[in-house]
């Protein structure tokens, strides 16, 4: 019992049931399967950015620039679609957007470990290059009118189910792609060597490195990794909306920081877990779709967001603050 | 001693390399007084974010919410300015209606920062998620001002700030100039900067030797604001208007601005001078390829990549003197 009320997500799960629960006294469409089945498509963008970001900061780092790679991979798939879409199909998308996101994570990564350059720095330079060139190559167009299998595919339901009114609805696809990379991710995190050496990096990388841990092979994974789910990411965000735009996710990679942090994740590194992460995904999710359940009008979103980040960035630096005093009185005494 | 020489050389060398191959590139169009000045109206709202950035930086923290908390102090402005008094009121037109918006805003910066500074120094909250909280609530709390819209229409009185010139000199750069000096003064000349330098190097070191170090954050947070407040003056009387999302592209090359001037990212490095090497060399870049008709985007590309390259040939030649001094 102690063990659950000292963890981060016990706190962040007791908030997204409260809120659910005054949610749903306002508005009752907000405990619906449907609204459920509904957030966890649209959110699965979001989820998937944020298994990639949870990695980078259990590192010790942050990567700012997965929007630009997402932007990148998500042209070139599109490109591909709209010129040879006969010839593709959708596990091709989805390597092809992989690939060329990993290759950029690696960019990343090289710099970071060879020229000693701190990750925020070099990932806010890669985020200008990257979204400069394609911007540039692009000319700012946006891209529609997908192959029908592309769109086709976006509309596969896993089971459906009907509302009275007899409209179907059901678990996407989309969310069991998400499901998979949480699953995987969550193995290779809590399971593997590979996981565990990125929690050591973390914590503190010097000793990481002298208990034989390669740093740079580490890295590599680490930013190559959320290259990959940027890849994937920008595949999903093009099933969902069915365009792509240059400018649609540039700009919003704060909100997925924002989203991992809440499940606490810290940004010095060794800590974080894929519940958490996930734990702040829905946080955020809930909220948005609560505030337009409770007809808040949507000017007021972000100030409730941002008012939210800071208590529960407050809450845990204050439990942080007082657990260190303690030892202290432990210690001394 | 070359350590230190080290990054003011290379900005040097770099922003003599981009004149000449710039001039080079586009001839007279870019040596000529018209475009000098084309520059100076252009540079001084980077260049004022960038010093409220760099304050923070030096304190190994960073202020994430600068474009939110000149965007909400310019939005106050315009209120003053546009609705505290009813059209034919004699006040409408006064130039002290000016004073007292820009005093308004001033005050509504000053306040951000000293939030951010009781969420950093007191709550002991990350700077980097304290002022990202911030941000993203007071860019909230603009568009819950405005409604989303536009606020627009300002008298001349503000509007000569964003648009005339003293002598040839666009009124933006003096205050550029006029802030660059303050926080020069500041950091070099007042125990505040010294503590700051300190802090930035090893807070704990900096607590020990008697300083105050939640006064030092205090201060530098409100600092901080107070200068987003000033960049907001000039943006509103460029744009003459104030809405709640402008110039947010800024937030991120405001941290490549001042980590291209030297200002180490982990805190306790960098100078005033060095920054204002960076902001000639990215606004010569901007200017160059404006001229020969090359996009913004490639433009912004171009910063990233000056950016690595200067990163990396610093940790070559440190890396390379560090060596031949163990040797």
């Amino acid at each position: 019992m102690k063990k659950i009320l000292s963890r981060h997500e016990t706190y962040v799960f007791i908030a997204i049931v409260i809120f659910s629960i005054v949610i749903t006294a306002i508005n009752p469409s907000f405990f619906t399967l449907e609204n459920l089945f509904d957030l966890l498509k649209s959110y699965s963008l979001m989820g998937t950015f944020a298994i990639g970001m949870l990695f980078v900061l259990i590192s010790g780092g942050i990567d700012i620039s997965f929007t630009a790679i997402a932007t990148v991979t998500g042209y070139t798939v599109a490109v591909l679609l709209l010129n040879v879409g006969d010839q593709l199909n959708i596990f091709l998308v989805f390597l092809i957007a992989g690939v060329v996101g990993i290759a950029l994570g690696m960019i990343n990564a090289v710099i970071i470990h060879f020229f000693r350059i701190p990750s925020i720095i070099t990932t806010i330079a890669t985020l200008n290059v990257f979204y400069g060139i394609l911007t540039v190559v692009s000319d700012g167009k946006w891209l529609y009118g997908f192959p029908t299998w592309f769109g086709d595919f976006a509309t596969i339901r896993v089971f459906t189910l009907h509302t009275p009114e007899g409209i179907p609805y059901g678990l996407s696809i989309i969310t069991v792609i998400w499901f998979a990379l949480l699953l995987i991710s969550w193995f290779i995190l809590k399971y593997t060597l590979l996981g565990r050496s990125i929690y050591a990096m973390g914590g503190n990388p010097n000793s990481a490195q002298r208990a034989g841990f390669n740093i740079f092979a580490i890295t590599a994974f680490v930013y190559s990794f959320m290259g990959l789910m940027a890849g994937i990411g920008s595949v999903i965000q093009a099933l969902l909306v069915q365009t792509v735009a240059p400018n649609s996710l540039v700009g919003k990679e704060m909100d997925v920081i924002a989203a991992v942090v809440l499940g606490g994740a810290s940004l010095t590194g060794g800590t974080g877990t894929m519940l958490g992460a996930m734990l702040g995904v829905t946080l955020i999710a809930i909220m948005g779709n609560g505030l337009t359940l409770m007809h808040v009008p949507a000017l007021w979103y972000k100030v409730v967001i941002g008012f939210v980040i800071l208590v529960s960035v407050g809450v845990s630096a204050y439990r942080r603050k007082s657990s260190a005093r303690k030892r202290v009185i432990i210690e001394n005494s | 001693m070359l350590r230190k020489l080290s990054h003011f050389s290379i900005l040097l060398v770099v922003m003599v390399l981009v004149i000449l191959l710039m001039w080079a590139l586009t001839g007279s169009d870019f040596m000529n007084l018209g475009n000098f000045q084309s520059m100076a109206y252009q540079m001084p709202e980077l260049g004022i974010l960038t010093l409220a950035m760099m304050i923070a930086m030096l304190t190994s923290g960073i202020n994430l919410s600068i474009i939110a908390t000149a965007n909400l102090s310019g939005i106050v402005m315009a209120i003053v300015l546009t609705m505290a008094f009813p059209a034919e009121s004699a006040m409408t037109n006064s130039p002290w209606l000016v004073v007292i918006a820009i005093l308004a805003g001033l005050l509504v910066a000053a306040i951000v920062g000293l939030i951010n500074g009781f969420l950093i120094a007191v709550l002991d909250i990350s700077p980097i998620l304290a002022t990202l909280g911030m941000m993203i609530m007071l860019s909230g709390v603009s568009l819950v001002l405005t409604k989303g819209y536009v606020i627009s229409g300002f008298s001349p009185a503000l509007l000569a700030i964003g648009n005339k010139d003293i002598l040839g000199i666009p009124v933006p750069m003096l205050i550029f100039l006029g802030c660059a000096a303050v926080m020069g003064l500041i950091l070099n000349k007042t125990p505040l900067g010294t503590k700051i330098y300190l802090f930035g190097s090893n807070p704990t070191a900096c607590f020990y030797s008697g300083v105050n170090n939640k006064a030092v954050l205090f201060r530098t947070y409100i600092i901080s604001g107070i200068y987003s407040g000033i960049a907001a003056i000039i943006m509103i009387s460029r744009f003459n208007s104030a809405k709640a999302d402008y110039g947010e592209s800024y937030l991120l090359l405001t941290v490549l601005a001042a980590v291209l001037g030297g200002v180490s990212a982990a805190g306790g490095f960098g100078k005033v001078s060095g920054l204002i090497l960076s902001l000639v060399i990215l606004q010569i870049i901007s200017s160059g390829l404006n001229l020969l008709g090359i996009s913004n985007f490639f433009t912004l590309a171009l910063w990233g990549i000056v950016l690595i390259v200067v990163m990396i040939v610093k940790y070559l030649i440190e890396n390379w003197s560090s060596k031949k001094w163990s040797t």
